[in-house]
């Protein structure tokens, strides 16, 4: 893993700005490697094979980790009960449509806006190829699939400061880069100032290589000619008829680009959760809860509130109270309990269990992230810029636009994903804001980039997930140092509970996570049923 | 500051020089309007905070630092909110007595609220601690000071 030292640009710097969760904790904690996206170990759908004895298993939560439980349990021959605290399944599987509303902690209710078929996905939006265990469960439920644009060389990089404000097309900053580091390494290895690290034979080759990379002439120059100009597109392109030849756009300046700063972002979509190809349910996230509850939805108990966990020799009581109306406490046991209540909550329940994993519940702190999607009468992105799909990367405190990866070249009203803040002090700073005031702030900042925010917005909601009243925050903000000390104790089986979700998960913040956690927890507390 | 960024700020400040004085001109005319000192806390609370240009935050008095950080979670009027689980009331709040807790709890955090004093300067730390701990129905007089702050930091 490199450091700060090696890259020159922190890994910290570089995951915050591009508003990866894995990320997050560095806000707060410097360190120099986070376990994160790697290969998915999912190996292919779980067998529980054995004699289940009768039991009967309490599942906390119905986000994706919980159902997983539940729909796997009950396969397996268990007696499976759901508590979830929404009137809805999917947790942070979640998809904001016209017409749904949403109360934030402190009162303030949104009602969405947005035409037919438009939508908000306020947590998760994409789904990487490699997260094998989402992709096989949305393959078994029916869930279809589409193409996530993550990558769009006709995007734009931005920086207030660089350019006079002017946004940059990614391709052109990614050519210019390239095509200008290629020529000054070009230069010293004719120079023979490389020949201790390369030899006579690579030298050839590698002067080649650097030729073809950079896109620079047979003089290892780069410059505006039709050779930059096939990569990072023309001045005027070519046409037909008449007056149809192209012309070559001046490459800028490597000096402007260094200074500008731009270059940042350019290895964020080489990163390995943002690689092609990547995927979004057709229709909204919450595809995929829907999906899960068609098959778990008569075992949820839906507006359960947790207040107590209890448990001894002959099994597990929880605890809860109608979380609409809050009157007698209710009791539900079984004789083994999945808790998937996310940290920030259930550090905050009383929970019968051994001060080590006690430990570990408290000692995670939750992220800061906001999402604003915002509806336009037409989709200018495409018919102005030619903007299909993908995502504009921005130093202003929206961070991001994201342009919609469905409905392309349609005409007609368009929503695009404003804002997504991802920790940071602004992450913090739109939270305390009042919901029509973060869309306000997305609407004026997005027009330094897309002056045609002020014509063509029409309405746009805003999520800040510490004021989401079932989380209380993103997702769990793990360091190296804290997964040292807690994380095994977090995912021991302690008596008769087991934890699961993305805070039980070298995946954090990610849906892969959540299920991966759930398929491993329920595989050993099956063990222990057997065996026992 | 690199020097082209240094040039284009330049130029930018240059041209947009009228303007800022426009603006200056109004800031002053609607601060000479603005409703006597008692109201002046909900005013603050209640405008949209400040954008911060970098990951920390850039305000300064700890009014301005509770609208824009803590009040995402604690509430305008500081009394927290309840879903799933709890925010905590700050207001009376006899926790804040020994002020080195809250100078504790801003810059470690504790439980799932993070450390986002991590993302302020110890005079901010102390300033946003000291705001609290004389305002929302709390009156502790004894102010805490960057140095406090500074003891209390988490090991880097």
């Amino acid at each position: 893993m490199q450091n700060e030292g090696e890259t020159g640009l922190s890994r910290r710097d570089l995951l915050s700005l591009v508003g990866t969760v894995a990320g997050s904790a560095a806000m707060y904690h410097a360190m120099t490697s986070l376990g994160f996206a790697s290969e998915s170990t999912y190996n292919g759908p779980i067998k529980l094979e054995g004699d289940t004895k009768g039991a009967s298993v309490l599942v906390l939560g119905a986000g994706l980790a919980g159902m997983t439980a539940a729909l796997e349990l009950r396969a397996a021959g268990y007696k499976v009960q759901v508590l979830e605290f929404n009137s809805r399944p999917g947790g942070r599987n979640w998809t904001l449509r016209g017409g749904d509303s949403f109360t934030e902690l402190g009162g303030a209710t949104q009602t969405c806006g947005f035409e037919d078929g438009l939508y908000l996905n306020p947590g998760p939006w994409r789904i990487p190829y490699h997260h094998r265990a989402v992709l096989d469960y949305c393959k078994r439920l029916g869930v279809a699939l589409e193409p996530f644009i993550q990558l769009n060389h006709n995007a734009l990089l931005h920086a207030a400061n660089a350019f006079d404000g002017k946004p940059q097309r990614i391709r052109d900053i990614k050519t210019d880069f390239q095509g200008h580091v290629s020529e000054l390494l070009a230069k010293v290895t004719q120079q023979s100032k490389l020949d201790e690290a390369v030899s006579v034979e690579d030298k050839e080759i590698l002067l080649q290589a650097l030729r073809s990379w950079g896109a620079l002439d047979r003089n290892y120059a780069y410059k505006a000619n039709l050779i930059s100009a096939d990569y990072r597109g023309y001045a005027t392109p070519p046409g037909g008829g008449l007056g149809a030849a192209p012309v070559a756009g001046e490459p800028i300046k490597l000096s402007e680009i260094l200074q500008s700063r731009l270059w940042r972002y350019l290895q964020g979509f080489a990163l390995h959760q943002f690689q092609a190809t990547m995927f979004q349910p057709i229709g909204g996230m919450d595809m995929i809860g829907k999906a899960f509850a068609r098959e778990v939805g008569d075992l949820i108990q839906y507006d359960a509130k947790v207040t107590r966990i209890q448990q001894n020799d002959g099994g597990v009581t929880v605890s809860h109270v109608n979380s609409k109306t809050p009157a007698t406490p209710q009791l539900a046991k079984a004789d083994w309990c999945v808790c998937t209540i996310p940290l920030s909550i259930l550090s905050q329940i009383q929970i019968d269990i051994g001060p080590r994993m006690k430990a570990a519940i408290d000692a995670v702190p939750y992220a800061s992230s906001v999402k604003i999607g915002l509806q336009f009468k037409r989709r200018f992105w495409e018919e102005d810029d030619a903007i299909y799909g993908g995502i504009t990367y921005t130093d202003m405190p929206i961070r991001q636009i994201s342009y919609p990866s469905s409905g392309f070249n349609r005409s007609g009203r368009g929503v695009l994903l404003g804002a997504y803040v991802f920790e940071g002090a602004n992450a913090y700073e739109f939270t305390s804001m009042a919901p029509a005031d973060r869309v306000a702030r997305a609407v004026e900042l997005g027009a330094r980039i897309h002056p045609q925010y002020r014509a063509e917005f029409e309405n746009g909601i805003a999520v800040a997930w510490h004021r989401v009243p079932f989380t209380l925050g993103c997702a769990g903000s793990w360091t190296e140092k804290m997964r040292d000390e807690h994380y095994d104790n977090l995912c021991q089986i302690d008596g008769r509970i087991v934890l699961a979700g993305e805070h039980a998960s070298y995946i954090p913040a990610w849906q892969e996570g959540a299920i991966l956690s759930s398929l491993n927890a329920i595989t050993r507390l099956h063990e222990r049923v057997v065996r026992t | 500051m690199p020097p082209i960024q240094t040039t284009l700020a330049k130029s930018n400040s240059t041209r947009s020089g009228s303007r800022s004085a426009v603006a200056a001109v109004l800031g002053l005319a609607l601060m000479s309007l603005a409703t006597p000192l008692a109201h002046a806390d909900e005013e603050v609370r209640s405008r949209p905070p400040a954008l911060s240009p970098g990951f920390r935050f850039t305000e300064t008095t700890g009014q301005e630092l509770f609208a824009s950080a803590c009040q995402g979670c604690h509430m305008p009027d500081g009394k927290g909110a309840v879903g799933a689980g709890t925010y905590p009331s700050l207001a009376k709040d006899s926790n804040l007595e020994a002020g080195n807790y809250p100078v504790h709890v801003v810059v470690r955090g504790q439980r799932a609220m993070p450390p986002v004093g991590a993302m302020m300067s110890d005079a901010q730390v102390a300033a946003v601690v000291n705001y609290v701990r004389t305002h929302f129905g709390n009156e502790y007089r004894d102010a805490v000071s960057a140095e406090d702050v500074k003891l209390a930091r988490p090991e880097k």
